[in-house]
């Protein structure tokens, strides 16, 4: 049906394509550490190379109530549910950044449970909904 | 409707067709701003401010989409030399990278007042540069290569290349820790948008898609007369 050509044509091709994508898998893999934008609680605590002096960052949620503020800082934990991280802070907080809600800390580790940040960055999730709808979820809840 | 990208049907499109194309689209993209900057609710973390959401999610999908188109008719291409394609290619290009250019400024608009930065180099945003790349340089091959055939396997191979970049955007949200957050239309799972700021989304989506076939309709109409008249002059 189609001539050897074509069909020669259509082998080397898928060759080369699975070939491109080894190695952009390999590749991508080998850079993980650079791709991740930032590490959970969790990985930070099982990871066993941290090095306590490069900016690295750390996301999940502001755990409730865990907000407070000094006349220097304000110190809240990040948490993913499984470990936490007490953060540290003095500047200036984003819009969004609230309790129960996401967050990516930059900065520096100062020992497995303290981190010191630099930056923080607000990071909302993929739910989209007017506030009303946002209200009659949490009566339900409650 | 295949037939219809054969040479001679694209020459029939004449002002009339293109004419009331773009009257449906002015209806749709009116329609659809309407219901995304006054009629749908301001979201209840970010406000206000995820009314940039409807002109950056379609222009990325599209973005996406186009190279996608334009990664089958490279790989068509070297397989078949079917003619027509890499004009359809070419022509889908310089709308790919517009809404590409779209998505990473409107993107980074929307990033300042929501995450509290301009730009971000985790590996969605940066996986979309990378697109932005790749259709520069598509582009450029086609515009500084001056024999056509080379230009159509150099660009060709470009497209191929590029096409493995689309599923690493598409999926990076999932295989990696970003800060952009996951997709929220999947295909396997309900939608987490509220369908009042679904509908509006929609619609703009469709208006988009318009836009960028009336865009691409034009320059592949263009681009089928020069070919016919390149043609003509190497018979002569």
């Amino acid at each position: 049906m189609l001539s050897k050509k074509v069909r020669s044509k259509i082998v080397i091709l898928t060759f080369l394509l699975i070939s491109l994508i080894i190695v952009v898998f390999f590749v991508l893999k080998s850079l993980e550490e650079n791709v991740l934008y930032f590490l959970s609680p969790t990985e930070i605590y099982n990871k066993e190379n941290i090095s306590f002096n490069e900016k690295i960052r750390v996301g999940g949620l502001v755990k409730n109530g865990s907000v407070t503020h000094n006349q220097t800082s304000v110190n809240f934990i990040v948490t993913d549910l499984n470990n936490e991280i007490i953060v540290s802070y003095s500047g200036f907080l984003p819009n969004l950044f609230s309790e129960g809600k996401g967050v990516i800390v930059e900065g520096k580790l100062k020992d497995k449970k303290y981190f010191i940040a630099d930056k923080i960055l607000a990071k909302h999730d993929e739910n989209y909904m007017p506030p009303e709808v946002k209200e009659g979820l949490e009566k339900v809840k409650n | 409707m295949l037939k219809n990208f054969f040479p001679n049907k694209i020459l029939s499109f004449g002002d009339k067709f293109f004419f009331n194309l773009v009257i449906l689209l002015a209806s749709i993209i009116l329609i659809g701003l309407i219901s995304a900057l006054f009629i749908s609710p301001p979201d209840y973390v970010q406000g206000d401010s995820v009314r940039i959401m409807y002109v950056h999610v379609p222009s990325s999908i599209l973005a996406l989409t186009c190279f996608g188109f334009i990664g089958i008719a490279s790989i068509c291409t070297l397989i078949f030399k079917i003619k027509i394609l890499p004009l359809v290619a070419k022509s889908l290009a310089p709308v790919g990278f517009l809404f590409c250019l779209i998505s990473i400024v409107t993107g980074s608009l929307w990033g300042k007042p929501t995450w509290g930065i301009w730009w971000a180099w985790d590996a969605r945003l940066t996986s979309m540069i990378i697109l932005l790349f790749f259709y520069l340089a598509y582009m450029s091959i086609w515009r500084f290569v001056n024999n056509f055939e080379r230009a159509n396997i150099i660009s060709s191979v470009i497209g191929i290349i590029g096409t493995i970049n689309l599923p690493v955007i598409k999926y990076s949200v999932d295989w990696w820790n970003t800060l952009h957050q996951p997709s929220s239309i999947k295909l396997t799972s309900a939608p987490t948008i509220h369908y009042t700021m679904l509908i509006p989304l929609i619609i703009m989506f469709v208006g988009m898609i318009i836009y960028a076939l009336i865009i691409f309709l034009m320059k592949y109409k263009s681009e089928i007369i020069k070919f016919k008249l390149d043609r003509k002059k190497n018979e002569n």
